[in-house]
């Protein structure tokens, strides 16, 4: 079956929203897919929400900004507000826990949630907050090898930050622990 | 397998810039392409390849550091976005006039005045049918991925040297901002070949060389004009570029360019699937524009549409290229508004497919 994942990742900026989308691209490029990321750009960024599109797929990419999504990763309520709508009916909701105050409210889709924030101070590093979030993601729609997105995240972090790497796989593999479903469809 | 690297539009645009072996770039930061000039002040050319990176004090100033470079035979380019780029016409106007050879960009953002910061296409007419006063024409090149971003900036240079003109990259702010995977072409060294037309100081046994955009004599001002009348001919029949998909069996066609040619494409592909015969025609060089296909399909198709980020501005061109045998419709948004491709399909369907 030929994959297509459309994705947007919103939350407020510094939560590592931007650099999440480019490590999910940068581990598709990894494993040989087709890759599209594309930021909110502008006013936007500075102290409010930002957000990112992030396209992996087998085959060319079209068009690189999208009105709907096959995955939205939100981890504040503004961008729930923004992007819940925006799911395809099918498609998956993932949200971060304390980020959220309304629970969403569509029931055509398939809605996880994810107390990333809670691990990352477990972790005692809440920077690394972003990766849990990808370890979820990557449990629920396993479209990329843990192993590829390391080695994209090895391309995106700079040389100075390579010692943090073997955090960032434990991070990985906390969010894929730490996962659970709030709905499921059939 | 050559490395392939997951780039910005912009950045992997400043790295060709110095693969292509560029001597110099001269800008003045604006959103959306200020990443150019970070990356490539952050790259220390000079280290590097030797090529010079300056923060002019203006856009103004920009062009006309380029025209001195050009003018002693260097390849130059600048950057900017729309309100940047509208600074630099005279200076293009002078170099198109003095006929030298540069790169200019512009990471088109929504207009007019400052405008706003998003993705726009509103600049086309500006840099097909002049720009700048006086009878000249860029060439202009319309990428739609960061890979051709990254190929049109070593075809730029070989274009403005091969014809000694000014060419423009014409992107937007989508191009510029988007990363994609990119292959990069190998470093090409920094020339330091002596044009016979540059002026690089009197050579014993050597006339001056003047380069000038000022004629006094009218009579010596047309034959200026006769001769660039002359290279655009030349340019029109070598240098069109473009992409054409589905246009054997098509009954419908798009027509878009850049950006908003990649987003048509899905469109064209979903009207496919609706049992739609449509092709798409993505010009990639938009001077000169692919006057003979587009011609050649409308008396195929039973009309075109054309999509633009902005109000129609190519709209006119593929008119022009069409010569009235079929209707030609445009559907667009702007002010950085971008068409999303099940939009582009509603307009399509509503026009009477």
């Amino acid at each position: 079956m030929i994959m297509n994942e459309e994705i947007i990742i919103a939350g407020f900026g510094g939560q590592g929203v931007l650099s999440m989308g480019q490590i999910l691209c940068y581990g598709g490029v990894m494993q040989n897919k087709e890759v599209s990321w594309f930021p909110s750009y502008g006013p936007e960024m500075r102290g409010g929400t930002a957000n990112c599109t992030a396209i992996i797929s087998d085959e060319k990419i079209s068009s690189p900004i999208l009105n709907t999504y096959d995955t939205a990763i939100v981890l504040n309520q503004p961008s729930m507000n923004k992007f819940e709508d925006g799911i395809r009916p099918g498609g998956l909701l993932i949200y971060e826990i304390n980020g959220i105050t309304r629970k969403p409210k569509r029931d055509d889709i398939n809605i996880c949630q994810i107390a990333a924030y809670d691990e990352s101070v477990k972790m005692k590093n809440t920077k690394i907050f972003n990766m849990i979030v990808i370890g979820g993601f990557l449990k629920v729609k396993p479209i990329l090898e843990v192993e590829n997105v390391i080695k994209g995240l090895e391309k995106v972090l700079p040389e100075r930050y390579h010692h943090l790497i073997p955090l960032n796989k434990e991070a990985i593999q906390r969010g894929i622990g730490i996962i659970s479903y709030e709905r499921k469809l059939n | 397998m050559k490395e392939l690297r997951l780039m910005k539009g912009n950045e992997a645009l400043a790295e060709a810039a110095i693969r292509a072996g560029a001597d110099a770039y001269f800008g003045y930061p604006i959103t959306p392409q200020s990443e150019i000039i970070e990356y490539l002040m952050a790259q220390n050319t000079e280290e590097r390849t030797g090529m010079a990176v300056l923060q002019a004090e203006s856009e103004i100033a920009a062009i006309n550091m380029v025209y001195g470079a050009a003018g002693c035979g260097k390849k130059a380019i600048t950057s900017s976005s729309s309100p940047g780029i509208s600074l630099k016409q005279e200076g293009l106007s002078y170099i198109a006039g003095a006929e030298l050879p540069c790169v200019v960009v512009n990471i088109t953002r929504g207009g007019p005045g400052l405008g706003t910061i998003q993705p726009s296409q509103s600049d086309y007419f500006q840099a097909v049918k002049g720009g700048g006063h006086g009878d000249y024409k860029l060439i202009v090149l319309a990428p739609a991925t960061v890979q051709e971003t990254v190929d049109y900036v070593k075809l730029a240079f070989d274009l403005a040297f091969k014809y000694r003109n000014p060419v423009m990259i014409l992107s937007d702010g989508i191009i510029g901002q988007m990363m994609e995977k990119v292959e990069l072409f190998e470093q090409i060294p920094r020339s330091d070949k002596e044009y016979d037309w540059a002026t690089l100081g009197k050579k014993p046994g050597k006339d001056h060389v003047i380069i000038t955009s000022l004629q006094l004599q009218p009579e010596e001002q047309e034959k200026v004009n006769l001769r660039l009348q002359e290279k655009y001919r030349e340019v029109e029949k070598n240098e069109v570029r473009y992409e054409a998909y589905n246009t054997e069996d098509a009954e419908y066609m798009f027509v878009a360019y850049g950006s908003c040619g990649r987003i048509t494409q899905k469109a064209m592909e979903m009207a496919r699937e609706k049992g739609y015969k449509a092709g798409l025609i993505r010009p990639q060089t938009l001077y000169p524009f692919p006057v003979e296909i587009i011609n050649k399909v409308a008396g195929q198709v039973k009309r075109i549409l054309t999509v633009e980020m902005n109000t129609g501005q190519m709209v006119e061109d593929v008119r022009l290229a069409v010569g009235g045998k079929i209707p030609v419709d445009y559907y667009g948004r702007f002010g950085g508004m971008i068409p999303s491709p099940d939009e582009i399909l509603n307009a399509f369907e509503q026009k009477g497919g």
